[in-house]
């Protein structure tokens, strides 16, 4: 079957996550155990919620770098809610794990995706997007490697022409924030109350515009 | 940051790319099949040009690679 993809041609797949797999049988007993009643179930779910934890506190730890305002008790927080929504979210989707990796795998994706977002947006807590104009400048001096800085900063301006004359506003506004600000994606999505999946779509097009814009020179090196 | 690497971070991946909603649901599949070996962008097509196209898609998947492969077995 094919599975949905960002813009163009969509890609052959021949396994699909809403096709059942034999379960592995730690996967399996962690399904029975989630899905029995009682202090077996609740024995279940505070494991499960041990390794979720272990999860976003590894997630925590990873981001620590970018939080150097941030306190361990600060980061531990994160770490908790983290695994407390992807608990939540766990418990809600039991029955939509259908066995195409390890069910902790699976799991842990979830912790995962919490921590790493909750930990962006915290970095970026009271920060503002920096303004468009102020994009290029880093982007002004290529380096001074005589061939490579001249076919370089010849790219850099034919994409700086066609960011002004090819996108829309808003591939442009998007365009500006992620790939020359490094604005992290979902931090972009909270303050536009919208998606990451909306956003890198819009990011996707605006690439396709500029590749299809740049098709005069040279993107072997880029591919 | 080289040259090439802020350029591509510009132009992003050339070809077809899974979104970043199927990149989330098939993630737990693509690492498994990673770290058994088998061969990944078989297992999800579209999987390798999306992560090379979304940091945040990027780093969630390096980070769950790392934690199943730091795992007892």
């Amino acid at each position: 079957m094919s599975v949905a993809t960002v813009g163009g041609p969509q890609v052959d797949s021949t396994t699909s996550p809403s096709e059942a797999r034999p379960l592995d049988p730690e996967s399996r007993e962690w399904l029975r155990s989630l899905r029995s009643d009682g202090r077996e179930h609740d024995e279940a779910v505070e494991r499960l919620h041990s390794l979720l934890l272990r999860a976003a506190r590894y997630e925590c730890a990873r981001r620590r770098p970018s939080l150097p305002h941030l306190r361990g008790n600060d980061l531990d927080d994160i770490a908790n809610q983290a695994a407390d929504d992807a608990l939540v979210l766990i418990l809600g989707k039991l029955d939509t794990f259908r066995g195409a990796s390890r069910f902790t795998t699976w799991a842990y994706k979830f912790a995962l995706l919490e921590a790493g977002v909750k930990a962006r947006r915290r970095a970026w807590q009271g920060r503002e997007i920096p303004l468009a104009d102020d994009a290029w400048g880093a982007f002004a001096d290529p380096g001074p490697s005589a061939h490579d800085s001249a076919t370089t900063g010849e790219l850099l301006r034919a994409i700086r022409t066609a960011v002004e004359t090819e996108l829309t506003d808003h591939q442009r506004e998007v365009f500006v924030a992620l790939a020359l600000q490094e604005v992290p994606i979902d931090v972009l999505a909270e303050r536009r109350s919208t998606t990451r999946g909306a956003l890198y779509k819009t990011l996707h097009d605006a690439r396709r515009r500029l590749r299809a814009a740049l098709a005069d020179h040279d993107l072997g090196a880029i591919s | 940051m080289n040259d090439r690497d802020m350029l591509a971070r510009m132009l992003g991946p050339d070809g077809p790319e899974v979104t970043c909603e199927e990149c989330f649901e098939r993630l737990d599949e693509y690492v498994d099949a990673e770290l058994v070996g088998r061969d990944p962008e078989g297992a999800v097509p579209g999987m390798a040009a999306h992560l090379a196209g979304c940091p945040a898609c990027r780093e969630e998947h390096e980070s769950l690679r790392e934690l199943v492969s730091d795992e007892p077995s």
